[in-house]
């Protein structure tokens, strides 16, 4: 009885304590500026979204807000842009480019940023930071160098697809350069991510009988699992949306070009076919979102829970 | 199996940072040795390098008749658990324990027994199907054990094996600990900075302190033969009184009292050395008494400790707990001279 009658004062006095506001307003604060963020964020996209199933005369004349009054939806945008008769074969090219275009820089990133986080090797030290340096070259910068060597050494040009020496992967250029773009950054993320795992595990695995090979593959990728997924997602999505690299390494020969070189080509100088780039740019967002929402469950927080704490 | 010989170690990083200065240890085949010292005092790096993780720099390692310092960590035929455990997070308690014995080639069935024998000595069974996330740190720190069984190595390393552990289960792994060591008839080397862990569990302990080896016993000789001034405060709690005197043949003059020395010693200036319990409520038969001035009275009902002035000294005395004292008394105590200890004021050696 008397812990009861004890209780109760306590409870109206701590209703309207200062912790108690504090508290609400950090609950309530946090998530109003997160979600105002994401739909200031969404919102062009939901535009870009509405106008693509507006016809091209009302989009012209009216924002995408006032789609509902009048309201007037046509498929016919993503119609024309489906009709395109090399769609499938851009398509197809641009699975081509990115799929190698990922696996390969992660691949050899990987690798690299093994013995950069756990091997010892003279100038390690500098290499890495020589490499962290590579980020900050702005790609544009190695069109010509990049351009010339494949042109005037190799030999490899737009007008001969088959330049490469190996009939029936014309895209061996754009790979090239994409896995160049992309290793410095693969590299520096993983790294990171690989020195940050306990020294302890490699040790006992050392005394286990474990070569560097396997620590590698049973023991360090494993544990990367979300670090390399992350990093399959963020270069993939670069390489997919990628224009400007497609269009300077293969040109805009149809047979090789990748979906975004495809869409560009839609819209004339002049800015005809406008309203097709709104439901070409949802097309091409469906495969990113996949690849995404796919990887997402391998973004598991906590994954080294219970390996060296006690 | 095998004995384990530290033959002249050094272990240097940089030519002025020196870890581990000319260890010498003898450890005997099947025997709990314990490696014991303050942290930094190169306690952990001697281990290590017996492990083979770090590079002797100079001197030998033997583990049998093989000197070791240029076998690669895998072939030297040793496990380790390590303070952290070290389990890999990715994989099962069964595949954690089976690690090492893929790593070896062996024969499916042979592995199967093997870690099924090491999860029953361990009690594991249940959680063979389990990720380390979902264990209690005791659990985790039986399947490290395990990882480390079932190879049969010649030495079984640990390195703060129970640091992780809270006080009531660490005093459980202790015991079960020893029960292993028994079982497995193996080499243990045990590393700790725990003084009480050192005296439980070793057969013997060695005792280091800023890269230098100390003295090498059995825990009853360390605690009641202390080489030096340095082992007589580390081991035992709570630590020895140390008082400074000034001494001339058999007697020992502090600032509040005067001690019989149990045999003579050159004139000088020392440091009279006793434990708490050497302090007694009955006068000393040889007249080595002295007055504490008490200004902390514990009682553990099993002990208890007064912590007080003797002279200018400060003093801990472990008596009867029916002694009837109130802080701020003037107890009258009795000095056991049969376990007091002179240390050399220069050198800090023990003369007794």
């Amino acid at each position: 009885m008397t812990v009861a009658a004890a209780a109760q004062p306590t409870t109206v006095a701590a209703r309207f304590s200062p912790g108690w506001i504090t508290q609400l307003l950090q609950r309530y604060i946090l998530h109003i500026v997160v979600i105002g963020l994401t739909v200031g964020w969404m919102l062009p996209t939901i535009g870009l979204l509405v106008s693509s199933f507006r016809p091209f005369a009302l989009t012209k004349t009216s924002g995408w807000w006032t789609a509902l009054t009048p309201l007037q939806f046509t498929f016919q945008n993503y119609t024309d842009v489906l009709g395109q008769s090399n769609l499938g074969q851009a398509f197809f090219n641009s699975f081509m480019v990115s799929v190698p275009a990922t696996v390969i820089p992660v691949t050899i990133g990987a690798f690299a940023a093994y013995s950069f986080a756990w091997m010892k090797f003279p100038a390690r030290n500098w290499i890495f930071l020589a490499l962290v340096g590579l980020l900050a070259v702005p790609l544009q910068l190695t069109f010509v160098p990049v351009l010339s060597f494949y042109v005037n050494t190799l030999h490899w040009t737009t007008s001969d697809l088959e330049a490469t020496g190996i009939p029936g992967l014309p895209w061996v250029p754009l790979w090239l350069a994409h896995a160049g773009y992309g290793l410095p950054f693969s590299i520096y993320l993983l790294a990171n991510f690989f020195r940050a795992l306990p020294s302890d595990l490699f040790e006992s695995a050392e005394i286990d009988g474990a070569g560097t090979l396997t620590v590698f593959f049973r023991i360090i990728l494993p544990l990367s699992v979300p670090a390399l997924a992350s990093l399959v997602i963020f270069q993939f999505l670069w390489v997919w949306n990628d224009l400007l690299v497609a269009l300077i390494y293969v040109g805009g020969a149809p047979e090789v070009a990748p979906l975004t070189v495809n869409l560009a080509d839609l819209t004339t100088s002049l800015g005809q076919g406008s309203n097709l780039l709104t439901s070409a740019a949802f097309f091409s967002m469906v495969v990113p979102l996949i690849v995404f929402l796919s990887l997402q469950r391998y973004f598991v927080r906590g994954i080294l829970a219970g390996s060296v704490k006690g | 199996m095998a004995a384990v010989t530290y033959d002249h170690v050094v272990k240097r990083y940089t030519a002025d940072v020196t870890v581990v200065k000319d260890l010498n240890v003898d450890i005997k085949d099947k025997e709990f040795m314990v490696l014991v010292g303050p942290s930094g005092c190169g306690k952990s790096t001697a281990l290590r390098m017996l492990a083979g993780l770090e590079s002797i720099t100079e001197g030998q390692i033997r583990i049998g008749d093989r000197v070791v310092n240029n076998v690669a960590a895998k072939d030297r035929d040793i496990a380790m658990v390590f303070q952290s455990y070290a389990l890999y997070p990715h994989m099962s308690v069964y595949d954690n324990m089976a690690f090492p014995l893929q790593m070896q080639h062996m024969k499916k069935e042979e592995m199967d027994k093997r870690v099924r024998n090491a999860s029953k000595i361990l009690g594991l069974d249940p959680f063979l199907k389990r990720k380390p996330r979902a264990l209690s740190g005791g659990q985790r720190q039986r399947v490290a054990l395990g990882r480390a069984i079932v190879r049969s190595p010649k030495v079984f390393l640990l390195d703060e094996p129970l640091s992780n552990l809270d006080a009531k289960l660490r005093g459980q792994t202790r015991i079960e600990l020893q029960k292993l060591h028994r079982e497995l008839e193996t080499t243990f080397i045990y590393v700790t900075h725990d003084q009480v862990e050192a005296m439980t569990m070793g057969d013997r302990i060695a005792i280091m302190n800023a890269g230098i080896l100390q003295q090498v016993g059995t825990p009853g000789d360390v605690y009641d033969h202390p080489a030096n001034l340095f082992v007589a405060g580390f081991i035992g709690t709570p630590t020895m009184n140390f008082v400074p005197v000034t001494t001339s043949d058999s007697t020992a003059k502090a600032s509040g009292f005067e001690a019989k020395l149990p045999k003579s010693v050159p004139a000088g200036k020392g440091t009279l050395g006793f434990r708490p319990e050497a302090l007694t409520d009955r006068p000393s038969a040889d007249g080595s008494n002295l007055q504490m001035k008490v200004d902390v009275v514990e009682r553990l009902g099993s002990d208890q400790y007064l912590y007080g002035q003797v002279g200018s000294d400060q003093v801990t005395a472990r008596v009867d707990p029916r002694m009837k004292v109130a802080p701020g008394d003037t107890a009258q105590l009795g000095l056991d001279t049969r376990s007091i200890h002179l240390f050399d004021a220069e050198s800090e050696a023990a003369f007794f």
